[in-house]
């Protein structure tokens, strides 16, 4: 059986033919070649596979692609906007927010979501919000500062 | 990790959904969030032939109240019930346990009636539920039934409930026992499932406890109310000493799971240090 999915991926409408069984970040990384959207864990846990599903944060290896049909993602490869980078991006490269950055795609989307809803979070808000992520590398200490910083430039313009 | 072959349908009211349960017996599972089924398909601990997609049904969503009862649809997700004025006011331990279900990704999309189907031993629902008196209602082609929490949660995995039914709603009491309620959790730390969590809900009437109702998570493999602690409250004052005495001997003849994380000796001795706290923030 194969379904036909339409997905608006960063602003762009795909249509779409797909067995039920793929995984939507199978759908972002194999059929459309987004590659930035990571597969840590497969198992739900890691968070490297977020991206943004009608703007909350999504394991994209926890939801077959049909389950989003109608609706829209938003992954790190939609982040940038006229080749300026988003504060959380630019957060990241000014607060050393990554080492091997594998982590960081999943990172910067979850931090998406908090800052949408909550545009000035403390450390422990940022923390909790960042629970479902895991991160190999950093310790997580320049992560927090890197949210902080996006949150400080989006509040200030 | 790729599931197995699966066909997809998608349902636009509940009783289309009804009308596809019955079509594919028990060749079908109703997917809502999908956030412990997709899992289970991924390692193909399920290979549903067809899934039923509820998640876009108007009628199963959202958080209302009546009178007497506040109406939780079948697909609210856990960040819906966080953020509902209705459940902080009657029923504060349900506010709190939304914050320590997974993490945000999995309060984003899984679904409390999802929760609570999967009766996995260590969720969280099914023992808020037993604490809050909640009744789940349940549909099927004959019509609709409605189950008391108690009676609902069978066993590991295993619930009230036959293939061809959908839960649309939980109903939870307006209570003075639920306004003063509480739950506190111990989290394996890595999949954030309940190591321990205790719920307790306290009505205490002329400074005695006039309704006690205290259940736990994660200790055995069927959710339970602790009557031991329950009994020992009830017509007592609320206070530090009679907590201590109703704490001291905690899931007292209920047969308690083991794993790597903790033991059966350990895991008693943290159910009675959770229900001690939750117990002592209510008094
Ligand atoms: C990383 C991770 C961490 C988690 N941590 C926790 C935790 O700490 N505590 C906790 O409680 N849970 C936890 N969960 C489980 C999570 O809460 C799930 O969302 C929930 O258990 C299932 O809800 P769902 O909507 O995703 O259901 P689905 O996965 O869609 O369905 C689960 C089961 O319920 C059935 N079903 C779904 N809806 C209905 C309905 N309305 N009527 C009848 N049957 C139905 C399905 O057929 C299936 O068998 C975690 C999950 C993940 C991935
Ligand atoms: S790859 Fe999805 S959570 Fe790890
Ligand atoms: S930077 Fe390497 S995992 Fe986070």
């Amino acid at each position: 059986m194969q379904v036909e999915v339409s997905l608006t991926v960063n602003g762009k409408l795909y249509k779409q033919n797909v067995e039920p069984r793929m995984l939507l970040v199978q759908f972002l990384r194999d059929e459309l070649r987004l590659t930035g959207t990571h597969i840590g864990c497969d198992t739900s846990s890691c968070g490297a596979c977020t991206v943004l599903l009608d703007g909350k944060a999504l394991k994209s290896c926890t939801m077959l692609a049909v389950q989003a049909n109608g609706k829209s993602v938003k992954t790190i490869e939609g982040m940038a906007e006229n080749g300026a980078l988003h504060p959380l991006q630019e957060g990241f490269h000014q607060e050393h927010g990554l080492q091997c950055g594998f982590c960081t795609p999943g990172m910067i989307m979850t931090a998406a979501d908090l800052l949408s809803h909550n545009p000035s979070p403390n450390e422990h808000e940022i923390r909790e919000a960042l629970e479902g992520n895991f991160c190999r590398c950093t310790g997580y200490h320049n992560i927090v500062k890197s949210v902080q910083y996006a949150a400080n430039k989006m509040q200030a313009s | 990790m790729v599931p197995y072959k699966v066909s997809y349908h998608k349902a636009n009211s509940v009783a289309e959904a009804i009308e596809l349960l019955n079509k594919y017996e028990d060749e079908c599972k109703i997917i809502a969030g999908g956030h412990s089924l997709v899992p289970m398909m991924k390692l193909r601990l399920a290979e549903p032939e067809n899934l039923i997609d509820i998640s876009g049904i108007e009628e199963l969503s959202g958080i209302t109240e009546t009178e007497n009862f506040i109406i939780i649809g079948a697909c609210a997700t856990h960040a819906d019930i966080g953020r509902s004025d209705i459940i902080k006011k009657h029923a504060p331990m349900l506010e709190q346990a939304t914050n320590k279900v997974g993490d945000v990704q999995v309060r984003n999309f899984g679904t409390i009636g999802g929760n609570i189907a999967h009766a996995d031993p260590a969720a969280d629902w099914p023992t808020l539920l037993l604490a809050a008196n909640a009744k789940i209602i349940i549909q099927n082609a004959e019509g609709t039934r409605e189950v008391d929490a108690d009676d609902f949660f069978q066993g590991l995995f295993s619930t009230d409930m036959e293939e061809n039914e959908l839960i649309t709603a939980i109903y939870i009491p307006k209570s003075a026992a639920n306004r003063n309620s509480v739950y506190r959790k111990f989290p394996q730390p890595a999949s954030r499932f309940a190591l321990v969590g205790c719920a307790a809900a306290i009505e205490v009437r002329n400074g005695k406890v006039a309704n006690a109702r205290v259940a736990f998570a994660g200790v055995s493999a069927t959710p339970f109310r602790d009557s031991g602690i329950e009994k020992a409250l009830e017509g007592r004052n609320f206070n530090a000493e009679s907590i201590e005495a109703a704490t001291s001997n905690v899931a007292n003849g209920v047969s308690v799971m083991q794993d790597h994380f903790a033991n059966e000796k350990y895991r008693r001795h943290l159910a009675g240090v959770f229900a001690k706290k939750a117990l002592t923030d209510l008094a």
